[in-house]
């Protein structure tokens, strides 16, 4: 059986790890090479690094952190942030990326999605969009985005379902509601677009303690849940989480190495 | 030793010359025919469309290096598409493979709950013992990312199983030739244990 993915999720700013709550006020965490080794170890499924660098040497830095993140973990990871072109997208995949993630960039010009996915596969390139609740919009949700400081016009499903037409391999959906607020993910978002793709889905921002993970995983139809917080300064391992998650009913990858037999 | 690790252009071959580097083996990126045939070991690792990814090997001459290899019984790896296009045809863009093994890439059915494509950990039941497995827990989960499967022929190829929607064929073997589905190079510590089996063996 398929099991569900335990994403964990890294924002990186001038090399360095960051974290914020509803993408403002972020603190230094630590360095992203030595966290994604020590996540790995730990037995994260997948792991995801979103450069919010600001400055112009932000691709020469990112670059290097992906470079040695890729000599030291054997699980796949995506980056994102900032990703324009279909060369930058090359740029990542080359230095280690098994996976590449557009945002705003795609809202602003889609056909991106189309070129990355002809370039280097479906699978590669992956959907990432922030949605808020606007009871104005057909899906209920509207898509924002430069990092949630700017709202579009774009109805959330309308834009998930044009965006897997084009080609992008997964979505990974952030709800600003509940970024940030350790209080839940955003059930019925996850659900609404779990069920109206094809393509698996990761639900991502709001996981505060197990039971929202196995929430989402379970009646959110999520196929994956991606946490920071939680594990970056919320007091929890991840094999504690997989051992919740475990007992709850939900499949996951328990035995990651030969000591854990 | 010299271990060769077949490049068709389409594939990113990075995440897999970084665990050779970690296990401690020297490699060559090979593009061409002669870099096939000499190598020790071959690795043919892979994403991409069967087809495109056939014409690459058919159109440099790696594909004929492949089978002459297989047919004097060499040791080589197929990894995910690798794994399709040893068998004689796929049903993406109706390719012609390298027909290494007998049998077919077939679609993955998907259905209720069952996304396409199939991304993330499943379990893999391998036969009893073998070597590839060497030092794995039996049922142990590995990384797969793939919208096609290989369905052999012959039962007796059959080297690992893993479910989703159908009951496939992970792993394969056919004389020298190891194939498997998943992704032993993004697969954590029990898929180095994998490609270290297979380059010790």
């Amino acid at each position: 059986m398929l099991e569900k993915r335990i994403v964990v999720c890294l924002d990186v700013r001038d090399g360095k790890t960051t974290k914020g709550v509803k993408f403002k006020g972020n603190v230094d965490v630590g360095d992203p090479v030595e966290m994604a080794r020590r996540y790995y170890e730990e037995g994260a499924d997948e792991l995801v690094f979103y450069d919010i660098t600001a400055s112009a040497e932000r691709r020469g830095i990112m670059r290097e952190v992906v470079e040695r993140v890729a000599a030291e973990i054997f699980v796949p990871f995506c980056v994102g942030g900032g990703i324009a072109s279909v060369e930058d997208m090359r740029a990542m995949l080359l230095a280690g990326a098994e996976k590449v993630s557009v945002n705003t960039q795609a809202v602003l010009n889609p056909e991106i999605i189309d070129q990355g996915a002809k370039a280097f596969g479906n699978q590669c390139v992956v959907l990432g969009v922030d949605a808020l609740r606007d009871e104005a919009m057909p899906s209920g949700y509207r898509v924002v985005i430069h990092g949630g400081r700017t709202v579009t016009q774009r109805d959330l499903l309308d834009w998930v379902r044009e965006a897997e037409q084009r080609g992008v391999g997964e979505v990974v959906l952030n709800s600003i509601d509940a970024d940030g607020t350790r209080d839940g993910y955003e059930l019925t978002c996850t659900r609404l677009v779990s069920e109206n793709v094809s393509v698996p889905v990761v639900a991502s921002g709001g996981a505060g303690v197990s039971r929202h993970l196995i929430e989402v995983l379970r009646d959110g139809r999520a196929d994956a849940a991606l946490i920071a917080s939680m594990v970056h300064f919320g007091g929890y391992t991840i094999p504690q989480i997989k051992a919740d998650l475990a007992a709850a009913g939900i499949p996951v990858r328990r035995r990651i190495g030969p000591d854990t037999g | 030793m010299e271990v060769a690790i077949v490049n068709y252009e389409a594939g990113n071959l990075r995440s897999v010359e970084t665990a050779l580097r970690r296990l401690g083996y020297e490699y060559r990126i090979a593009t061409r025919p002669e870099e096939v045939l000499r190598a020790d070991k071959v690795l043919f690792p892979g994403v991409g469309d069967a087809r495109a990814v056939m014409e690459v090997l058919e159109r440099s001459g790696v594909a004929a290096a492949l089978r002459e290899r297989h047919a004097a019984g060499d040791p080589i790896l197929g990894i995910c598409v690798g794994a399709q296009v040893v068998l004689e045809r796929s049903e993406e863009n109706s390719a012609s493979c390298l027909g290494l093994v007998p049998g077919t890439a077939r679609r993955l059915p998907g259905g209720e709950g069952l996304k396409v494509p199939h991304m993330g950990w499943n379990q893999v039941r391998y036969r009893a013992d073998h070597w590839l497995f060497a030092g794995i827990p039996q049922d142990t989960s590995f990384y797969f990312v793939h919208s096609y499967y290989p369905d052999p022929a012959d039962r007796s190829t059959v080297l690992a199983e893993t479910e989703y929607g159908v009951r496939f064929a992970s792993g394969l073997e056919c004389d020298n030739l190891t194939a498997v589905q998943f992704h032993p190079e993004k697969s954590g510590e029990f898929g180095l244990r994998l490609l270290s089996n297979f380059l010790a063996h």
